[in-house]
């Protein structure tokens, strides 16, 4: 049975329907005791019979060529087997979803970190001997490492809506502001990582990517080789948060080198490569200008910003992208801007755009409050569009309203004192909100479901990056089958299953989710045909199906498995309607008047996001997005050297996610009951991304509630607090 | 990592010549990355008598060995010197604290990035190969004792209570043993940063002396750090006064993370010393303390921050400011 499903219309809520009553429960991941455990196999748990150690070498200067290695000095290292260059080899990893291989420089470096060899060893640690002291000659040429002062940018022509430049000329009250951030990385737990191993020509490439499917063809095009002699294993992945999104340099390096060794070759980046090579998200430099009405209507809003990239990568920080559709105006208008800089390649890390975007665009919607003399709730509520500003389309479902609302009586927003007026001991005490907004997606995904008795079998080639896939696959195919979810075994990332959207862009679940709902429809189907009822009749639960009067046990009706697989394709809806996850960001925080140190103290987080398909792992999610949203606000700094532009920040004791006593214990969310019809048949919206966009400037508007200054450039490090506290 | 021979020395006479390891918390690290490739490693963290907490006259000795947490949690060190029990609890996390050892806290490596990443040319991992973070990135450099050849600061909280709290350093050598302030067991980085302490080849440190509490003292130690905890200092104060009707009667300070070691501005304690406590006392001591301009502009905050960073601290230790909150604690006898 195959259904090939595209978008175009809404459909039956059939889980709101069905009786056995797991969809959306806080389900524990049936995959948690082995990961706790250690019996969960990450890619470099494996050690395949013969294989050997390889560990990337880096370029050490900014441009130029390659002009010689002093190899014979390495191979002379006890366990060193090869120093291996190739022209296969990429610059740096895939942009997500590219499905074609990276640039390949041959002996041309880009940039400061560029992998630009593998040594192989029979141990790591020769081989890391060797990768550090290999000598490598080069001819150096000049290069711009700096967006401010590069003389290579691309301006893109402004998205527009209205008149900006009359609304905001004729505008009452002004805001223009000027915000920056730094690089961030994804910083992901799992080190990136991949081991090769081939048969005969077909390679079997286990490594952790977010996104087989797309993978599979990368590394196809990597080495010139037929997508059908490429299987990638990725059953397990320890977090990626856009990083793992692309075949990397690691992946294209173990390929080659077993290809030519004629064994497996592990190679495994420590974490300094992980920050040299691994795709960062580009620094930004932005301008946000606010125009409205005394009474706070907004009439012109503008975002321009200017991002970064190495030459030959396509993807730019979609900064301003939550800008256009949050609020209306009369006039609206968005410029972007690359720089082009040779440094560490930029691309997808969480919530590309809102993450970054957000943080000054509701920080300038607070500032336009103040300069109203208005509740920056109130003017949020005030200028919500009916429709989406810059195209026109109806909204599928949203409660930013609601969530508005609710947040406020929730954290207590009506007991708002005024700015920098509240103190306990050298503590300033504020509180500030954001709305939040990250855009929905549904990308083609195809999904397996096979039904023996009261067992299922899910089989997709979507990941599990921590996310939760195996709970929540289980728990659509036991919510639709009538099961108990212990009943159903998920198998994920291997791209020999039907392929998926892979993890990114928070559509994993609505796409592969649906793709999995669909099958199961499909046998459900089948399972009415046989026991003699319309689909629409049939009730499963708990193996027994029921209909027209008529009942039996699943373990009779399908004494013979029973499979059927679907595919599902975005299509019409998603042209007629707009789709996004809303929510309300609220925080409390104290800065210390001396230090300028800034604690968070109490966080809210009220989102609606369609249906929630496990309202633990949803949780999760949004808890982990809104500790980002401290650290974007707070702490996350990626600094580079202004000469050559290397990381100068490449370890986790330099690079400063929040640490557990960052992140307050008061951590609340809250989830509001929302179906989205027009997203998908499952009428779920991402959440892997909203707990992110917005939660930092609810973080912001805070600081500038404790002491009535304002930063413009994040994150507001102390010293940055204190020459604003001097200021 | 190299390759490298180990040894467990079972007494003193079985140290042989060697990188002596004992947590390995630091070492490791710079290992693994190649900062440090020693051919030989000496363990000695089998040898008996260095990990002990005992009294000696009406101060304390601390062995060598004494792990970080041992020592922060010693109950007789709460008392007498709670400061140094809050810096200890104020760097790294729990399970590297459970680890490191007395002797090898006052013994870590900068974390200059530059000194971390090989390509770069650092002074004090190889002598007259120039200093990359001149010119470079420095938000985490020294503000004072650097030379033209080094900018790094030190990063260890404990130590710098102890400079505080006046400690002494016992070294057991080849001709015996000897007792230095801990202030004189760092050398100032000069032309040659490579060469950080007095230790001559064949010295093991075996205990920290502590000198009789400051009896009635208020004691605290500030650590500011870009998040609340798991970093090194941007910037800190180490601080235990004594107050009498107001007046300060005693007071040692020492500061963190702005030196090439533990670092000490004696005329500040003499301009708070017998005065009675204000704000304008304070806000005139903390003009002593920052040299102008800072060595790197990418420091320059640190002179500001030093400043407010210290006068709150004094706020606390003199009572001037509520406590409620914090971990200023009073030393018991």
């Amino acid at each position: 049975m195959k259904d090939h499903f595209t978008m175009d219309s809404p459909q039956p809520r059939l889980l709101d329907e069905t009786k056995q009553g797991v969809i959306g429960t806080p389900m524990d991941r049936p995959d948690g005791p082995r990961k706790v455990s250690g019996t969960a196999d990450y890619t470099a748990d494996h050690a395949p019979d013969g294989m050997a150690h390889g560990v990337l070498v880096r370029a050490t200067i900014a441009r130029g060529r390659i002009t010689g290695m002093d190899r014979d000095t390495v191979l002379g290292i006890d366990g060193v087997i090869d120093v291996i260059t190739d022209p296969r080899m990429i610059r740096n990893p895939a942009q997500g979803m590219a499905g074609s291989a990276p640039v390949q420089t041959g002996d041309e470096v880009h940039y400061h970190g560029q992998p630009i060899a593998l040594v192989v060893a029979e141990t790591f640690e020769a081989a890391r001997d060797a990768a550090q002291r290999l000598t490598v000659h080069y001819h150096a040429e000049a290069a711009a490492v700096s967006p401010e002062t590069t003389p290579d940018t691309e301006t893109d022509d402004p998205v527009t809506a209205g008149d900006f430049d009359s609304s905001w000329s004729a505008a009452e009250v002004q805001i223009d502001r000027a915000y920056t951030t730094p690089s961030q990385a994804a910083a992901a737990m799992e080190p990136h990582a991949a081991i090769a191993d081939w048969q005969g020509d077909h390679v079997t490439l286990r490594s952790a990517l977010q996104m087989v499917r797309f993978n599979k063809a990368e590394l196809a095009d990597t080495l010139g080789i037929d997508p059908s002699k490429v299987r990638i294993l990725a059953p397990f992945v320890g977090g990626g948060f856009g990083s793992k999104l692309g075949l990397g340099p690691e992946a294209a390096a173990a390929a080659i080198a077993a290809q030519k060794l004629g064994r497996p070759v592990r190679v495994v980046m420590t974490r300094q490569t992980v920050f040299d090579t691994v795709l960062r998200r580009s620094e930004t430099a932005q301008r946000v200008r606010l125009g409205a009405t005394k009474d706070g209507r907004i009439t012109a809003i503008s975002h321009d910003d200017r991002v970064s990239n190495i030459d030959g990568e396509g993807f730019a920080e979609p900064v301003s992208q939550a800008s256009q559709f949050l609020y209306g105006a009369d006039g609206l208008s968005f410029t972007q801007t690359v720089a082009r800089i040779a440094a560490t390649p930029a691309g997808s890390v969480r919530a590309p755009g809102e993450a970054v975007g957000m943080l000054a665009f509701e920080a300038a919607i607070d500032e336009l409050a103040d300069a109203l003399g208005m509740d920056p709730l109130e003017l949020r509520l005030k200028n919500l569009p009916e429709k989406h500003p810059i195209d026109g389309r109806p909204y599928s479902a949203r409660r930013l309203a609601d969530c508005l609302t609710e947040g406020a009586a929730r954290f207590g927003w009506a007991d708002r004192w005024q700015a920098g007026t509240r103190r306990e001991g050298d503590w300033l005490i504020g509180i500030g909100m954001a709305s939040a907004a990250r855009s929905n997606m549904l990308v083609k995904s195809s999904a397996r479901v096979r039904l023996t008795g009261d067992q299922a079998i899910v089989e997709t080639d979507m990941t599990d990056i921590g996310t939760g896939t195996y709970a929540i696959l289980a728990q659509i195919t036991a919510e639709m089958l009538g099961l108990p979810a212990a009943n159903v075994t998920v198998r994920l990332g291997d791209s020999d299953l039907p392929g998926a959207s892979g993890s990114g862009g928070s559509f994993g679940a609505n796409s592969a989710g649906s793709a999995v709902f669909l099958a199961a429809r499909k046998l459900r189907a089948e399972i009415a045909e046989r026991l003699g009822c319309d689909a629409e009749g049939l009730t499963l639960q708990n193996g027994q199906a029921r209909g027209d009067n008529r009942e039996a046990a699943l373990t009779e009706l399908v004494s013979e498995e029973i499979l059927a697989e679907a595919t599902i394709q975005k299509g019409k809806t998603a042209k007629s309607h707009f789709s996004s996850g809303f929510g309300a960001h609220f925080a409390e925080v104290a800065v210390n008047e001396w230090t300028g140190e800034i604690r968070v103290r109490r966080m809210l987080g009220v989102m609606s996001m369609g249906r929630i398909l496990n309202e633990k792992t949803a949780r999760s999610q949004a808890l982990g997005g809104m500790i980002w949203g401290i650290g974007a606000a707070l702490t996350e700094e990626m600094q580079s050297d202004p000469r050559d532009g290397h990381i100068v920040t490449r370890d986790l004791a330099n690079y400063h996610v929040p640490a557990h006593a960052d992140v307050p214990g008061d951590m609340q969310v809250v989830f509001l009951e929302e179906r989205d019809d027009w997203a998908n048949p499952i009428q779920t919206k991402g959440i892997g991304e909203l707990g992110i966009s917005g939660a930092g400037a609810a973080v912001i508007n805070a600081i500038s509630h404790a002491t009535s200054k304002r930063a413009y450039d994040y994150p507001v490090l102390p010293d940055r607090m204190v020459a604003l506290l001097e200021g | 990592m190299r390759p490298f021979d180990y040894h467990r020395a079972e007494t003193f006479d079985d140290v042989t010549s060697g990188q002596i390891i004992a947590g390995g918390t630091n070492l490791l690290d710079l290992m693994k990355i190649q900062v440090m490739t020693p051919e030989a490693l000496v363990d000695i963290t089998r040898l008996e008598g260095l990990s002990a907490i005992v009294p000696e006259g009406d101060g304390l000795r601390i062995g060598a060995l004494v792990t970080n947490s041992a020592l922060a949690y010693d109950p007789l060190v709460r008392a007498g010197w709670p400061l140094l029990s809050r810096a200890i609890l104020a760097g790294a996390s729990a399970q590297i604290r459970n680890k490191a050892t007395t002797g090898g806290n006052l013994l870590q490596r900068t974390r200059c990035p530059y000194f971390y990443d090989t390509s770069q040319p650092c002074n004090k991992r190889t002598p007259g190969a120039g200093c990359a973070a001149i010119g470079g990135g420095g938000r985490m450099l020294a503000l004072f004792g650097t030379s033209d050849h080094c900018l790094a600061a030190h990063p260890s909280d404990m130590a710098v209570a102890l400079t505080a709290l006046g400690a002494e350093v016992e070294i057991h050598g080849a001709n015996g043993t000897r007792r230095v302030p801990l202030q004189d067991l760092y050398v100032p980085p000069a032309d040659r940063p490579d060469r950080e302490t007095i230790l001559e080849t064949g010295d093991l440190i075996t205990a920290v002396i502590l000198p009789a509490p400051k009896s009635g003292s208020r004691q605290g130690y500030r650590k500011v750090r870009d998040r609340a905890s798991y970093a090194f200092a941007l910037v800190s104060v180490a601080g235990a006064v004594t107050m009498e009707g107001g007046t300060i009667t005693d007071v040692s300070l020492a500061f963190g993370s702005v030196a090439p070691k533990p670092w000490t501005i004696p005329e500040v304690e003499q301009m708070l010393l017998g005065q009675p406590a204000s704000d304008d006392l304070f806000r005139r001591a903390a003009d002593l303390l920052a040299p102008d301009p800072a060595p790197h502009p990418e420091t320059e905050y640190k002179r500001a921050l030093l400043r407010r960073t210290f006068v709150a601290t004094m706020r606390q230790l003199t009572g001037l400011a509520d406590t409620t909150g914090t971990d200023i604690a009073r030393a018991e006898a």
